[in-house]
């Protein structure tokens, strides 16, 4: 019997693709789709339920972050601090799903090759961030971080003139940005260099559920 | 898991997993009976005459596929992930932490109660806490002032006992450590090249540093105009507005001509990061006996 049956979806191929599309999907469904239907994971709260102070990134740090992802620091810097005392005791209070909201996608990373970065803002001075990433040895001697001088030049025409596209497609996804401010999205950019936007997306990271209990 | 939007996704994922459960089920169970027929064939052939066996799984390989079967049994039945069900353990990953946070607490707690109740000079004088203060430096501090505690340009040399805000107490290191500090010092563009030139020899001058003693001359009459208010009429700064001693030959930024030219025109804004929420009073105090320590000679490890 077993024998007739497989022998049957071994021969039809279009039997063959459904059955596997079955059984690989199960594992979305049971893993993934879940997800969607949990208040932790689609609304800005903390663990007890509180809300968080979560707010769609600014034009400044929305385009700090495309530079942030452009130049590849997710390759080297994770923003997923885990339930460790490790982790915490370095880094400040472990992440939780609803401050990633509006990261799309998120930059969790999956490599440490230097520190975490979920909770960086505000823990250096913006003069510290700037001389950093020019050179990293300025500021720390024993550092392995390559260097991004160019970061100094002022935000691309293109990307200043593609800024409000970005937001009203951000908005559909449920982003809650203003006609207004989507409107003085290109004023907000226009003079500011690549640096700038990068420290301000920085600045602003892990700084919705309090750093510090 | 457990704050699904509604009852459904719990049912959902439940049903899932127990269909799944059947079907891994009926596939070993169909496929792990001995039928005897080791030997036979398949009926196709390939390439002529290319075929193979229909034999029985070996018995070991099947009772692996039991056992992982029974171990996802236990699993779910211990940890969560079947739907809303929390697991027999009661395991979390946050009460995981709470639990090694409370080991640690226990562990060190009595540690930093006993430094809590010391004077910071005695603490200093401890070289357990010391050596306490050196691991906490170099986890929370080493990112600015330095690993060795000297500082870089724009960050402050802790090992000096020279302080740009205060007199370098205990008390104003808490302070500081706690609450952070603005760095400010005021653009003086109006100035213009030449005369942030002149301005530069005449701080160089004061410092003790080589210098164009023309400029120095001229600099000499704009300092008066424009620096007093801050860095006081010798130049010898004020600390309460933060304004440093220009005549100790001690430079955060550097002693160039280019250096101090640049930062009187274009000013300087730096920050020192508030770190009393995040470190907590208790940290607080042993790097503030610490850098104290540093202060007056102490060693950076």
């Amino acid at each position: 019997m077993a024998h007739s049956k497989h022998d049957m979806i071994e021969r039809s191929l279009p039997l063959l693709m459904v059955l596997i599309l079955v059984v690989v999907s199960v594992g979305g469904l049971v893993e993934i789709v879940p997800l969607f239907f949990q208040h932790s994971t689609t609304k800005p709260i903390g663990r007890d339920g509180k809300p968080l102070e979560v707010k769609p990134y600014d034009a400044l740090r929305l385009t700090g972050r495309d530079i942030y992802i452009r130049e590849g620091c997710y390759n080297c810097h994770s923003q997923m601090i885990r339930p460790f005392r490790a982790e915490t005791e370095r880094y400040g209070h472990y992440s939780v799903a609803g401050e990633y909201i509006y990261d799309r996608p998120f930059q969790w990373g999956s490599k440490r090759t230097g520190p975490d970065l979920h909770r960086v803002g505000g823990r250096y001075s913006d003069e510290w961030h700037r001389a950093h990433l020019i050179n990293p040895r300025d500021v720390v001697p024993e550092s392995n971080m390559p260097a991004f001088p160019w970061l100094e030049r002022p935000i691309k025409a293109s990307d200043i003139a593609s800024i409000q596209a970005k937001m009203r497609a951000l908005r559909k996804l449920g982003h809650p940005y203003t006609d207004e401010e989507i409107a003085n999205a290109p004023k907000m950019l226009e003079g500011k260099t690549e640096m700038e936007a990068l420290i301000a997306y920085l600045q602003g990271l892990g700084r919705a559920l309090s750093n510090f209990q | 898991m457990a704050d699904f939007v509604s009852p459904f996704w719990d049912l959902y994922v439940k049903v899932l997993i127990a269909l799944s459960f059947a079907f891994c089920i009926w596939i070993i169970a169909a496929n792990s009976k001995i039928s005897g027929r080791v030997g036979e064939l398949q009926p196709h052939s390939w390439d002529e005459n290319l075929q193979e066996w229909n034999n029985p799984l070996p018995r070991w390989w099947v009772y692996l596929f039991w056992a992982t079967l029974i171990f996802a049994i236990l699993y779910l039945m211990i940890y969560p992930g079947f739907g809303a069900f929390k697991g027999f353990a009661g395991w979390s990953s946050v009460g995981q932490w709470e639990r090694e946070m409370q080991q640690a607490e226990a562990k060190y707690g009595p540690l930093f109660a006993k430094y809590r109740n010391m004077d910071v000079k005695a603490v200093a004088a401890d070289k357990d806490a010391m050596a306490m203060g050196g691991r906490l430096f170099q986890t929370y501090c080493m990112q600015c002032h330095g690993a060795d505690a000297r500082g870089a340009k724009g960050f402050p040399n802790l090992t000096d006992n020279d302080w740009l805000g205060g007199d370098g107490s205990p008390e104003y290191i808490r302070s500081v450590i706690q609450a952070g500090r603005m760095g400010v010092m005021t653009p003086f563009p109006h100035l213009g090249q030449e005369g942030a030139k002149d301005v530069a020899h005449f701080v160089r001058a004061l410092a003790g540093l080589q210098h164009d003693a023309a400029r120095a001359q001229r600099g000499r009459a704009i300092f008066a105009e424009n620096c007093v208010a801050c860095h006081g009429p010798d130049g010898k700064g004020m600390t309460a507005v933060g304004a440093p001693n220009l005549t100790d030959n001690i430079w955060l930024y550097g002693s160039s001509e280019q250096q101090i030219v640049q930062n009187v025109l274009n000013g300087i804004q730096n920050r020192m990061p508030a770190f009393g929420e995040f470190l907590g009073a208790d940290k607080v105090h042993i790097l503030t006996a610490y850098v104290w320590n540093l202060s007056r000679g102490g060693s950076s490890r």
